[in-house]
């Protein structure tokens, strides 16, 4: 691991007009507390109607916006001028720090226990080999995920925060964000495809 | 990313043996890979000249607040599902595991990009 050059250019907007983003939007903070609580309830009272709604929902919500950031905003943000990119990258990314994590563990802690209580993870299971399946496709994703998206925005939103952004390096981190984001959501057809393998 | 590989692959495999009992040798083992590959990213880190170690102090503090959380989260579904004996050991020891690499893997990709001047100034 070594540390990277910093003679690159800098972006050019003047600090005064520049947004300062949050880390972590605190605003939604009590949002995502909430629907994780729920979930916690859900499971612990083995409310099926609810483990239901917290997988559809949220593997839904996260398979959409997977796609959708990967294969339509990706491409999109690359054609914007760069004082665009900023103000778009700026009021984005800190919803998705607390967005995606939410929705992750929504989609996942559902899952498993719908599969525990529907018999799946029984090796007697007739499609117990497709649930194995799932399981290497989510490992993929966490892997991607937690190494290079969730760090890329993280450190995009810091470099954001400065007096003066170094405008490559935000370029780099975005790149490298919309990429994983695209990987994530071929993995999400797959799952897709294995998920509607399993309902019917 | 190595790390957190080799933990999915050992909770996978664990995993995909539920409700009964894995054999504990590949678990134990790719857990013993994924701490060294830990260890041994940890040691390279503290030889990094001019680091910012207060920006990755303070990145990793939050993130190790957040997905202590979440781990706490995993550990309560492994013992809400009976999980019990060596296997829950190897899950609890894979899932610390992940929770003290991720925080790590974020607070270095923000600290690499300060600029040495800041951090030496600190």
């Amino acid at each position: 691991m070594t540390a990277t050059s910093h003679e690159l250019p800098a972006a050019s907007a003047p600090a005064a007009e520049r947004l300062r983003p949050e880390i972590v939007p605190l605003r939604g903070l009590p949002i995502a507390g909430v629907v994780i609580g729920l979930l916690i309830v859900s499971i612990a009272g083995n409310w099926r109607w609810a483990l239901d709604f917290y997988h559809v929902v949220g593997g839904g919500a996260w398979t959409a916006l997977d796609l959708f950031l990967g294969f339509v905003l990706g491409p999109t943000i690359g054609r914007l001028s760069i004082p665009a990119r900023v103000e778009l990258t700026t009021r984005l990314m800190p919803k998705l720090v607390l967005l995606i994590p939410t929705l992750v563990t929504m989609t996942l802690a559902s899952g498993f226990q719908l599969a525990r209580l529907n018999g799946m993870l029984s090796g007697g299971y007739p499609q117990h080999a497709w649930v194995v399946a799932s399981f290497v496709v989510v490992g993929v994703m966490a892997t991607v995920a937690l190494g290079l998206l969730e760090p890329a925005n993280i450190a995009v939103l810091f470099e954001l925060r400065k007096p003066v952004p170094n405008g490559a390096v935000i370029e780099q981190l975005m790149r490298r964000f919309i990429y994983t984001a695209g990987v994530t959501g071929l993995m999400q057809v797959a799952t897709l495809i294995i998920m509607t393998r399993l309902a019917s | 990313m190595a790390t957190i590989a080799l933990v999915a692959a050992g909770v996978i495999y664990l995993a995909a043996y539920l409700p009964r009992h894995a054999p504990l040798g590949p678990a134990a083992g790719l857990l013993v890979a994924a701490a060294a590959v830990l260890v041994a990213n940890l040691v390279l880190l503290s030889r990094q000249p001019g680091f910012a170690w207060w920006r990755f102090r303070q990145v990793a503090g939050w993130t190790l607040l957040a997905y202590v959380v979440i781990g706490g989260m995993i550990e309560y579904a492994f013992i809400y599902d009976r999980t019990s004996g060596a296997v829950l050991a190897v899950m609890s020891l894979l899932l610390l595991t992940f929770v003290l690499d991720v925080p790590i893997l974020v607070a270095f990709t923000v600290a690499r990009f300060e600029e040495r001047a800041r951090a030496e100034a600190r």
